[in-house]
């Protein structure tokens, strides 16, 4: 079979186009190459949603936690607290624990029916903890940002007369985003690497239609030879970083365009703190 | 354990939990939190001694020193720490094997690997056959330190690295002017300063490390994660204390124990921080020094 056969035939294997069986003897390298690059798509997936949400989500936990009061604050900082003060790889079990314990037919609340039955599959479940786990992490970030926005911006828009909402949205969002900006692209580089988790913390790979790193382990068992299928994972991944390191680049260029290129800050590719 | 409890069936309530909770295979889960905290007590001094090295090599004058240790610690940056963990175990036990195959079995003319398999002769097996079970769960457990110390020192070595970097260069030329060789200059007064500006990252890095030890599992060694699956799991009445799917209970256990685990951490780490900042060059030492 020829490499481009293999290509066509597995290349959307991870989500459910080609053939059921996976290789199992003979195993080729192009075989290898091209169902691990598949499986890719599955951490592309949850790494995009997850950040484009919890980007979201952790902006109000950031404002929450900013929020003289303690109605908003109190809570902020225990969600804050639970996911950031735990395993990953925990909440991954547990929350699948939880969904397989939900009941079948939905939630009723308010006449409103939740679809509960897609919450024990990955492509949900997953993602929901995920989301969940990097608005935490990414609101911690955004707080902190929000507290080093220098008084006299803020003054200076109390002088134009912006007021509430205004104000939130031309100063103290985009200085914000300014200042949290290299911290959150390395949020980004690992909320990416939390993804080959998936597959590993009780969410089962429906029909074998796994990550990268699903593939890439099944490929170490069957071959016993772990010197190939890790390092083409790793390649993948450190593939997939330039990229994410090079969009949030870009971005953090936009964010910082008023200032004279020679003071806008870098974007550190190794900053002293991870997650 | 206790004397009420040879006839579980008979018990209710809370005599029947307190008996369900001291049987023999709870308290192999009890011990899996030592295993725990033993895994965290072994890699932390490890993987700081190899991010040292790391941090060393990285900032070497000669240059193939110097991709070498860059190499190695921006590794981490490009991988998820998880293919590391499955993959460190797996090919140092065959880089072990193959060493002794090497030198212990000379004549062994085969091929060692032969399609899909991995041939040792077997006096080069590790650990030997007729080895004891308990030195099979060391050796697993060994292999897995060694992984977390691989991906941990790599982490380690950015930190101290940068910590080196931010040491005033003033200091050093300080102690140029007073004639200190490099070796004398980087041991007498790079590295009794550079702790307080590596604090901040290795505090991180501690948090995280904390957060990695159920990543154990993986590697199969009997950890919390395991025992909770394996209690947690349903029981038919088959066995002695019989009980639904107890799982989620479980989980719930270690998210609380991990919870108050890094918050103990947090509190011990601040009180470290205040410490190491006394009589340094900086915000914090400074302002100690005007308070007193």
């Amino acid at each position: 079979m020829s490499c481009l056969q293999t290509i066509s035939d597995y290349a959307f294997r991870s989500i459910g186009y080609g053939p059921r069986l996976l290789p199992k003897s003979d195993i080729t390298l192009c075989e290898q190459v091209t169902l691990i690059g598949s499986g890719m798509l599955w951490n592309i997936y949850f790494g995009v949603l997850a950040l484009a949400f919890g980007f979201i989500f952790a902006t109000a936990l950031a404002v929450a936690k900013n929020s003289p009061s303690p109605w908003l604050r109190k809570p902020s900082e225990w969600f804050i607290f639970l996911f950031r003060g735990s395993p990953l790889f925990i909440q991954f079990f547990l929350a699948y624990e939880l969904f397989v314990q939900l009941p079948k037919t939905g939630i009723d609340i308010f006449g409103l029916t939740l679809e509960t039955g897609n919450l024990t599959r990955a492509w949900a479940g997953a993602l929901v903890v995920l989301f969940l786990n990097t608005a935490a992490y990414s609101a911690e970030i955004f707080y902190g940002a929000l507290r080093a926005i220098p008084k006299g911006d803020i003054e200076a828009a109390d002088a134009y007369g912006m007021m509430g909402w205004t104000r939130f949205r031309r100063i103290t969002w985009p200085t914000m985003l300014r200042l949290a900006w290299p911290a959150y692209t390395n949020e980004a580089i690992f909320l990416f690497h939390a993804t080959a988790l998936v597959f590993f913390s009780g969410f089962p790979a429906w029909q074998q239609k796994g990550d990268a790193l699903y593939y890439a382990s099944y490929f170490a068992e069957k071959t016993f030879n772990p010197f190939v299928p890790y390092p083409i994972v790793a390649g993948y991944f450190v593939l997939l970083i330039i990229i994410v390191i090079a969009i949030f680049g870009l971005i953090n260029i936009r964010l910082n365009r008023h200032l004279p290129s020679t003071r806008r800050p870098k974007l550190r590719i190794r900053p002293q703190i991870l997650r | 354990m206790f004397t009420s409890c040879t006839d579980p069936s008979t018990l209710d309530g809370l005599n029947w939990l307190a008996c369900y909770l001291t049987t023999g295979k709870h308290v192999l889960f009890y011990k899996s939190f030592f295993v725990v905290l033993t895994l965290l007590a072994v890699t932390a001094p490890l993987a700081l001694g190899v991010g040292f090295l790391g941090a060393v090599v990285s900032r070497s004058k000669h240059a193939p020193l110097r991709w070498i240790g860059t190499l190695y610690t921006s590794m981490v940056r490009g991988v998820p720490d998880i293919v590391f963990f499955l993959f460190v175990p797996l090919a140092m036990d065959q880089g072990f094997e193959w060493v002794r195959h090497k030198t212990l079995c000379r004549d062994w003319s085969e091929p060692i690997r032969q399609g899909n398999d991995f041939l040792v002769c077997s006096a080069a097996k590790l650990p030997l056959g007729s080895a004891p079970q308990s030195v099979h769960e060391i050796y697993g457990f060994a292999l897995a330190v060694l992984a977390f110390a691989v991906v941990f020192g790599a982490f380690a070595a950015n930190v101290l690295a940068g910590a080196m970097k931010a040491v005033p260069r003033a200091q050093m030329e300080t102690a140029e002017a007073y004639g200190m060789s490099p070796r004398q200059s980087f041991w007498r007064i790079m590295v009794p300063q550079m702790w307080i500006y590596a604090l901040p990252g290795l505090s991180n890095l501690w948090m995280v490390l904390i957060k990695a030890t159920p990543l154990l599992f993986l590697l199969g060694v009997e950890d919390i994660v395991y025992w909770a699956r394996e209690l947690g799991g349903a029981k038919t009445s088959h066995f002695t204390y019989p009980h639904p799917d107890w799982r989620l209970w479980y989980f719930l256990g270690l998210l609380v124990f991990y919870l108050g685990f890094t918050k103990l951490s947090e509190i011990v780490l601040a009180r470290i921080t205040t410490r190491l900042s006394r009589g340094q060059a900086t915000m914090a030492g400074e302002q100690m020094r005007k308070d007193t």
